[in-house]
């Protein structure tokens, strides 16, 4: 069972339809299978790619013998690097807007392999059975360089890495003498901890349908997180104009970053449809979703030293993450633990080491949900050792500002957060030593942690058009990826110029809509939403002039400001039976149509001067098996404070979601390497282990109430990631108190508790 | 995928027809039966089997579930998993193997599967799947990829040089402590394979799972009347709640006097190339008194010969442990 969660009231007016669970817009369409996906869109004399894999992790192809696929009857064309068309040369033109600093993967551009299960040859045939079947008549002679998968050996080699990547920040610079305070200190813990490489194996495989039209110009169905991303990208390695390419990707079926850069399967079909001048798909195999980006395999250490009371003295933060040989993909890990505690000796240290896989790629709260489990897991065993209640340390070393930058929080109810968590989980109860909770062979214990998370905003644009009957359509070419964007946006729509949801319908994943930033971080509510408030609030001032200008109108001479806007109709706050609605005000000025579009830019100034972000506290209680080392998670409470919550029936699937990774991440989801091969090789959904259902139990939401002004017109922070970020830490806090064994290898499998 | 051709026949007669004159075992032919296809498909889908044809055993009349005239249970071979495992007689007479059952797969995928195609769904070896890697089972010669590689789910008894694999099923493990019995219909008529010589060890021919020939069919799995419904049970532990295959697994039955184990079947999954039984241990059981120290003696001699790979010794302890847990259960054993 799954309790309901806490929902603080609608924080606007009464009649708002801003924090309100309406549920989602689409939820027909998917259930019905109304809404398609990229591999769903169908036209005829569509062809099928298949795609060939390298089977050496690194070296040279040096030769792909083709005959036997070209033979078969029905199968149209092999690329390979040997006959492929031109392509450019220069890296920019391979860039995307989530790629770092390097040199972008480039399909079939060469020989070279770069990494195992490379894509080295696409089969393009009349039905995907006999592309696939074709595909294994290829015969691929290499030459095998030794290959370096191993990041115990290859961070030997690390590197500092710079600002490589949009939105990373290095870690600041060291602040007092955290090695000299950390050897100083009357109590220290020092703590080393790995995190296993993850896929993002979404639900709905990595696809794309390319239509081609008959002047050349294409129709893309992309599964992605950005369409104009996926456009850029098609233009300039294709040399393309924007006015010939059309990406248009109404459903996603989840990403978790996967779709923030464009995968080889649209480079492929876009080949593909060019060159033969026919519609191609190319559709990815679960195997192949191993293939490309991943979380990237991570070695930590954190050290902690305190005074006997509590007060932190130093904290060492030091993490090396692996990356491709050709780009530098970087993730803010450490910077956290220098913002989340108060103390004066911190060092923070990230390093980068090459490897011959595919450039890691952001998934679910990159960096955080690595970076924070760590420091949290620390600061529990140092608990364990002051013998202190670790909500209580936390609370001894609580910061009001971010001690990173000195600079407040625009705001942080995290106390709250504790507060609220704590009384429904009833922690008060717990008996803090370890091993002192027990029922028959099952040891039950009791863990927190602490998440945080960036509340950030981009730019976006959003236009409207608000039709005579009071029917509004808002665009913008954000994406869907599975968080209710459809829905939340349709809300703000309706809620500003007071119309009931069904009339509101909001439009996405389209190129042809006006520009949005990729759908990643946690901030398309905070960008998109900001664009579509802003659109929505200029027709409002519109209709507002519109009516005071009508002279013998009930409204004359009134301001926006004077008026309500409630279910079609405008209405004076001084008598609400004066009114009028939307209709009458349109005719009444010969309009049948009302359209604008807006631009929403962030609060800069304000937002320069504070630092910005979601916080959670995170209850967790498992029951560890004493003999078999098998791990349940009964009880999970997540408080989170991010602002005003636009739905919180969707907010809390996504935190609901994000626990379950969590769960995952703590206790199961690994991809394991061979480093012989270099290969991954548990690449399908029997062996890659994800929660299923019988391992998730009660998860508990709350939504704590957070007002702030600050991080953008609406006051909502985005509850993408945060739901993650401190699970993994809660989780293995709470088999420490069960068992009093540390554990701090993600993830815990039932082997590292017997042998611990 | 590769094409072949596909037959439906509806007698058993015309589905041995099918299959007659290949030579050697079931796992090497080129005609192959499918029954629920939840194996099957996977495999050939990835390139791993490439029959030539198929012959859709599924209109047989091989469905039932039928009490024999000895007392014992008859699992027709296309019985499917779920309707044996719900069956009112299993779940009285074998509760251990509806446990074992149930314990396996997903409720689809059990809605699907067969008795007969459980007993030869083949490896879950990660190399096995892989064409990329090289695996002695999949192509003989060409090494085994596990040995050296990725092997935290892999066999630490009766392993070979040549394959370190383990049979992934459940419902083996309990038809195994059972002594059950396969029957099989070839070109000389029929034939009983008592259970524990169905599946083989690798050796040095691990492309070869079982003992059924190229041309024989499974018709039923026959349970003797023994069925241990007072003191049994089936443990498996996995990596995850559901739907993982088992790291280890125990089918612990045993008959009682009092406190006095007079007969004890013991059979363990996800450790070897087969279910593996071991008389020395069941004989270890046998007339001790029913409690942890016996079990543990029981647990240390069925596991004498054990042997870890580089990810996988954890199992031995595992094992161990299981076994005496498992043993305490079935027993009504206070286990603290
Ligand atoms: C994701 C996944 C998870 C699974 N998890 C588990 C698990 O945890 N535990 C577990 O025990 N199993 C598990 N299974 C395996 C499942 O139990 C088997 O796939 C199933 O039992 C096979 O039965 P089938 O009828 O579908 O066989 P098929 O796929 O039709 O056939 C399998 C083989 O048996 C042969 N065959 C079938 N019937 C006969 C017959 N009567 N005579 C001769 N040969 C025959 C076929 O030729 C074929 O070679 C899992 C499977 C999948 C896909
Ligand atoms: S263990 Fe057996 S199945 Fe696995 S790679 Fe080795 S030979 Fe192949």
């Amino acid at each position: 069972m799954i309790a309901k969660p806490t929902i603080p009231a609608p924080l606007d007016r009464p009649g708002s339809q801003i924090g309100k669970p309406v549920s989602r817009v689409d939820g027909r369409l998917k259930v019905t299978g109304g809404a398609k996906y990229a591999a769903e869109f169908n036209t005829p004399g569509l062809a099928h790619g298949y795609i060939v894999s390298s089977a050496i992790a690194r070296g040279r192809i040096l030769a792909i013998d083709t005959a036997k696929a070209l033979a078969l009857p029905g199968v149209l064309q092999v690329f390979t690097h040997e006959n492929r068309p031109s392509l450019p040369w220069f890296d920019r033109k391979w860039k995307d807007d989530d790629a770092p600093k390097g040199s972008p993967f480039r399909p079939l551009y060469d020989a070279t392999i770069h990494h195992a299960l490379q894509p080295i040859a696409l089969v393009v045939a009349e039905s995907f059975e006999l592309a696939r079947y074709a595909a294994r008549l290829i015969h691929v002679t290499y030459e095998a360089d030794e290959h370096q998968t191993d990041l115990r050996a290859a961070k030997a080699d690390a590197f500092t890495p710079g600002k490589d990547k949009g939105g990373f920040q290095p870690p600041p610079k060291p602040r007092g003498d955290a090695d000299r305070a950390l050897a100083e200190a009357e109590v220290s813990v020092d703590l080393n901890f790995s995190q296993a490489v993850e896929h993002h194996n979404p639900m709905e495989m990595h696809a794309s349908t390319v239509i081609y039209h008959t002047d050349g110009s294409l129709t893309v169905h992309d599964k992605t997180q950005g369409p104009i991303n996926t456009q850029t990208y098609v233009c300039n390695v294709f040399d393309l104009s924007k006015d010939s390419v059309r990406v248009i990707s109404p459903f996603v079926g989840g990403a978790f970053g996967s779709g923030l850069r464009p995968q080889h399967q649209l480079f492929m079909a876009v080949l593909a449809a060019t060159a033969l001048k026919r519609s191609v798909r190319v559709e990815l195999t679960r195997p192949q979703m191993f293939s490309f980006g991943h979380r990237p395999e991570t070695l930590q250490r954190v050290a902690l030293g305190a005074k006997r009371d509590g007060t932190l003295t130093a904290v060492i933060h030091e993490a090396v993450q692996e990356t491709s040989q050709t780009e530098n993909y970087v993730e803010v890990v450490v910077n956290w633990s220098g913002q989340q505690y108060k103390c004066d000796n911190v060092r923070l240290d990230y390093k980068l080491a090459r490897m011959d896989t595919h450039t890691p790629l952001d998934q679910r709260a990159p960096g955080a949900a690595i970076g924070v489990p760590a420091l949290e897991i620390a600061m529990d065993e140092l608990a364990a050792k002051l013998g202190m209640d670790p909500l209580e340390l936390r609370l001894k070393n609580y910061t009001e500002v971010d001690p990173n930058t000195g600079k407040p929080f625009s705001s942080k109810e995290l106390r709250a957060c504790f507060q609220q968590g704590a009384e429904r989980f009833g922690w008060h109860k717990r008996s803090h030593a370890p091993r002192s909770m027990r029922e028959g062979r099952q040891l039950v214990g009791w863990g927190m942690a602490t998440g945080v998370w960036d509340a950030m905003q981009g730019q976006a644009v959003a236009s409207a058009k608000l039709g005579i009957d009071g029917t509004l359509t808002v665009g913008s070419a954000t994406a869907d990826i599975g968080p209710g964007t459809y829905t939340a946006m349709t809300q703000i729509a309706a809620d500003i110029l007071g119309l009931p949801i069904e009339k509101v319908s909001f439009q996405l994943g389209d190129t042809n809509l006006p520009m949005a930033p990729l759908q990643g971080g946690s901030w398309t509510v905070s960008s998109v939403g900001s664009a579509v408030k802003a659109v929505c609030d200029r027709l409002r001032d519109k209709l507002a002039g519109l009516a005071a200008g009508l002279n013998d109108g009930p409204l004359k001479g009134l301001k926006a400001d004077d008026l309500t806007f409630a279910d079609g109709f405008l209405i004076a706050k001084s008598d609400p039976s004066w009114r009028l609605s939307i209709t009458e005000v349109m005719r009444a000025n010969d309009l049948l149509v009302l359209e604008d579009e807006a631009r929403s830019v962030p609060y800069y100034k304000s937002q320069m001067k504070h630092a910005l972000g979601t916080h959670s506290a995170i209850f967790a209680e498992v029951r560890v098996d004493e003999d078999l080392g098998t791990v349940q998670v009964t009880r999970v409470v997540s408080a989170v404070a991010a602002g005003r919550i636009i739905n919180p029936k969707t907010a809390r699937s996504q935190i609901l979601g994000a626990v379950v990774w969590g769960i995952g991440m703590a206790l199961e989801e690994e991809s394991m390497i061979d480093q012989r091969l270099g290969r991954f090789m548990n690449h399908d959904f029997g062996e890659y282990h994800i929660p299923v259902n019988a391992d998730v139990h009660d998860i508990d939401v709350i939504f704590v109430e957070e007002h702030d002004d600050i991080v953008n017109p609406l006051g909502a922070k985005g509850v993408g990631e945060i739901g993650i970020v401190g699970v993994p830490a809660a989780i293995a806090n709470a088999i420490h108190h069960a068992t009093g064994k540390r554990l701090c290898d993600l993830p815990i499998t039932l082997d590292k508790i017997l042998e611990a | 995928m590769r094409a072949f051709s596909y037959d439906r026949p509806d007698s058993v007669d015309a589905a041995l027809r099918g299959v007659a004159g290949q030579p050697g075992t079931t796992t090497e032919a080129a005609v192959k039966f499918v029954a629920g296809g939840t194996n099957l498909l996977d495999l050939m889908k990835a390139d791993v089997m490439r029959p030539e044809r198929l012959v859709d055993i599924s209109r047989l009349g091989l469905d039932r579930i039928e009490d024999t005239d000895d007392g014992g249970l008859r699992l027709g071979a296309l019985a499917r998993n779920a309707d044996t495992a719900y069956d009112a007689r299993v779940q009285a007479r074998y509760p251990m193997l509806s446990k074992a059952i149930l314990a396996g797969a997903s409720a689809q995928l059990r809605n699907m599967a067969t008795n007969g195609g459980n007993l030869l769904q083949r490896t879950r070896c990660y190399y096995f799947y892989d064409t990329g890697t090289p695996c002695n089972k999949r192509e003989p010669g060409t090494g085994c990829g596990a040995l050296t590689g990725v092997n935290r789910i892999h066999a630490i008894l009766g392993a070979s040089d040549s394959c370190i694999a383990v049979h992934p099923s459940d419902m083996c493990v309990a038809l195994a402590a059972l002594d059950a019995v396969v029957r099989v219909s070839g070109p000389k008529g029929e034939r009983t394979i008592p259970f524990a010589d169905f599946h083989r060890l690798p050796g040095d021919t691990p492309h070869i799972d079982s003992s059924l020939a190229a041309d024989e069919l499974i018709t039923a799995i026959d349970l003797p009347v023994q069925g241990f419904a007072d003191h049994s049970t089936y443990l498996k532990v996995r990596d995850r709640a559901s739907y993982a295959f088992a790291l280890v697994s125990v089918a612990a039955a045993l008959k009682m006097d009092g406190q006095t184990i007079r007969t004890a079947r013991l059979a363990l999954g996800g450790v070897a190339h087969k279910p593996w039984r071991d008389p020395a241990a069941e004989a270890e059981l046998t007339g001790k008194p029913a409690s942890l120290e016996t079990f543990r003696e029981a647990a240390r001699v069925l596991l004498r010969d054990a042997k870890g790979q580089s990810h996988n010794a954890f199992k031995i302890g595992l094992a161990e442990r299981a076994i005496v847990r498992a043993l305490a259960e079935a027993a009504g054993v206070e286990h603290s």
